[in-house]
């Protein structure tokens, strides 16, 4: 049986210990990336299937080293050029795919609980890669590695995540795995980016952007949607560039050893200036090298051990 | 059959003049200690590793580099549950160095096989030797160890434990029968 007997739909349905331990293996992952021969046996005849209906680029490449890199196979799938566009449906795809004996499914879709349907249809295990505004549990688990890096434990650090938190599945996903560790999140951001569900939410609201950030250990900056600003939820890029974006002047309200992280892709100059975006407190390109180890972590606990981990 | 949970092979003195055994046919087979590099196979063999890395060092005088493996992810022998990865730490490139690779008991001989696989993923090394504490025989593929502690004969179902503790005179090598003591299959 494999370590981790389960899907990896929602950090939200994840214990504390299960998220301590895809923490800790990601940790021990990480060193085969800084190896002279990045490639490991553990995987190998075991199939990936990467199912995106939504764009991506560092999400789905992030997932194929990952597999690659433990000796995987890996299938991509894009919904532009397959049967989706001659009407298939979305469980009829998924019922085929199976039949297929894939072993795992990495789903990214644009409707909140495509990964849990799925789940629902295939033996397979199935990792979700972003469920509409629902959650993003490989990102959150990436974010909270990045920050163990650095400040050693999550327990009592308090993180704000400031921007689009009402479409945001990283918010979420950060929301709740952050918190179960033992860290306090604060939500920064115009009332109109809030979710509706905010006070149902286990965090500390801030609709002002130097308050929010005051004496915290670290903040995730979420990009600014630009889609958004035709629905009307804020005035113009240059007023939310202006009270929302996170420049060196605002970051001095943060402690001085503040972590900056964005889950990219950035919008320099409007929710980030880019010498915070370069600056020394930025460890954007460590959650990128962190994405590869949290991924190849779950694959391995997912799909490591006998034949059986994928119950079929 | 005997009915004895525990027996010991091994108390504190004999590993300790095992192990100073094994550094010196090490110094003699290599003429010396140099370009030696020692890898402990997670997690026994690592504790046993740093002993033998020390004794060569006070024979010699000179500093040795210690690395430390986790097999895990090259393993052909899974269990029932997937093995929870420990550090790796190869402190140097191995290419051109001889790895004094170090495990507490032989067996199957699929750990080593594994942790050959794994080393050469860190480079070339002029040539890999084996050191292990006791060898217990029942060998299901072609390796054998350069250096041995003590030869043990053993029943497949008996189970071999090496402890190696913060002090040396309370290690000792014990042999688990299994319950009653039903004997080989």
């Amino acid at each position: 049986m494999s370590a981790l007997n389960r899907n990896i739909l929602a950090l939200r349905e994840m214990s504390p210990e299960e998220i301590q331990l895809i923490l800790d293996q990601a940790q021990e992952m990480k060193e085969i990336l800084s190896r002279p021969i990045k490639k490991v046996p553990t995987l190998r005849g075991k199939s990936v299937v990467t199912l995106f209906f939504e764009n991506s680029t560092r999400t789905r490449m992030s997932f194929e080293m990952a597999a690659k890199t433990l000796s995987a196979d890996v299938t991509g799938f894009s919904a532009s050029t397959s049967s989706l566009a001659k009407g298939e449906s979305l469980k009829d795809t998924i019922l085929t795919l199976n039949a297929m004996k894939a072993d795992a499914f990495v789903i990214r879709h644009s409707a909140s609980g495509a990964a849990h349907f799925i789940a629902r249809h295939t033996s397979a295990r199935v990792i979700n890669a972003g469920d509409g505004t629902h959650e993003h549990p490989t990102q959150g688990l990436l974010d909270m590695l990045t920050i163990r890096q650095h400040k050693g434990t999550l327990r009592g650090l308090t993180v704000a995540i400031v921007g689009d938190i009402a479409h945001s599945r990283v918010a979420r996903s950060n929301v709740w795995g952050l918190t179960k560790m033992g860290a306090r999140v604060r939500l920064v951001g115009p009332r109109t980016l809030l979710p509706a569900d905010v006070e149902r939410l286990p965090v500390e609201v801030y609709t002002d952007l130097r308050r929010g950030l005051s004496g915290c250990d670290v903040v995730n900056i979420l990009r600014i949607q630009m889609e958004r600003q035709d629905a009307g939820l804020f005035p113009s890029v240059r007023e939310y560039a202006q009270t929302f974006g996170v420049d060196r002047s605002v970051l001095r309200e943060a402690r001085p050893d503040v972590l900056v992280m964005h889950p990219g892709p950035m919008n320099r100059g409007i929710e980030i200036t880019p010498d915070v975006a370069d600056g020394e407190f930025s460890v954007v390109t460590e959650q990128v090298t962190n994405g590869v180890a949290v991924r190849m972590a779950l694959l391995y606990l997912l799909l490591g051990g006998s034949n059986d981990a994928a119950g079929h | 059959m005997a009915r004895t949970e525990s027996v010991q092979v091994m108390d504190g003195d004999e590993i300790r003049r095992a192990i100073t055994r094994i550094a010196h046919e090490i110094i003699e087979r290599n003429h010396g200690a140099g370009g030696l590099v020692f890898v402990g196979i997670q997690k026994k063999g690592v504790p046993l590793a740093r002993r033998i890395r020390d004794a060569v060092q006070a024979i010699e005088g000179v500093e040795l580099p210690l690395g430390t493996l986790d097999i895990s992810l090259y393993r052909d022998d899974y269990g029932s549950r997937t093995a929870q990865l420990v550090p790796t730490d190869i402190p140097c490139s191995l290419t051109g160095k001889t790895v004094v690779l170090v495990d507490d008991v032989l067996f199957t001989g699929r750990s080593v096989r594994s942790a050959l696989e794994a080393l050469i993923d860190f480079g070339r090394p002029a040539a890999i030797q084996l050191a292990v504490l006791v060898d217990r025989g029942h060998r299901e593929l072609p390796v054998r160890a350069d250096y041995v502690g003590k030869n043990l004969p053993t029943s497949r179902k008996e189970e071999v434990l090496v402890m190696l503790g913060d002090d040396p005179c309370a290690d000792r090598v014990v042999i688990r029968k299994p319950g009653g003591g039903e004997g080989d299959r």
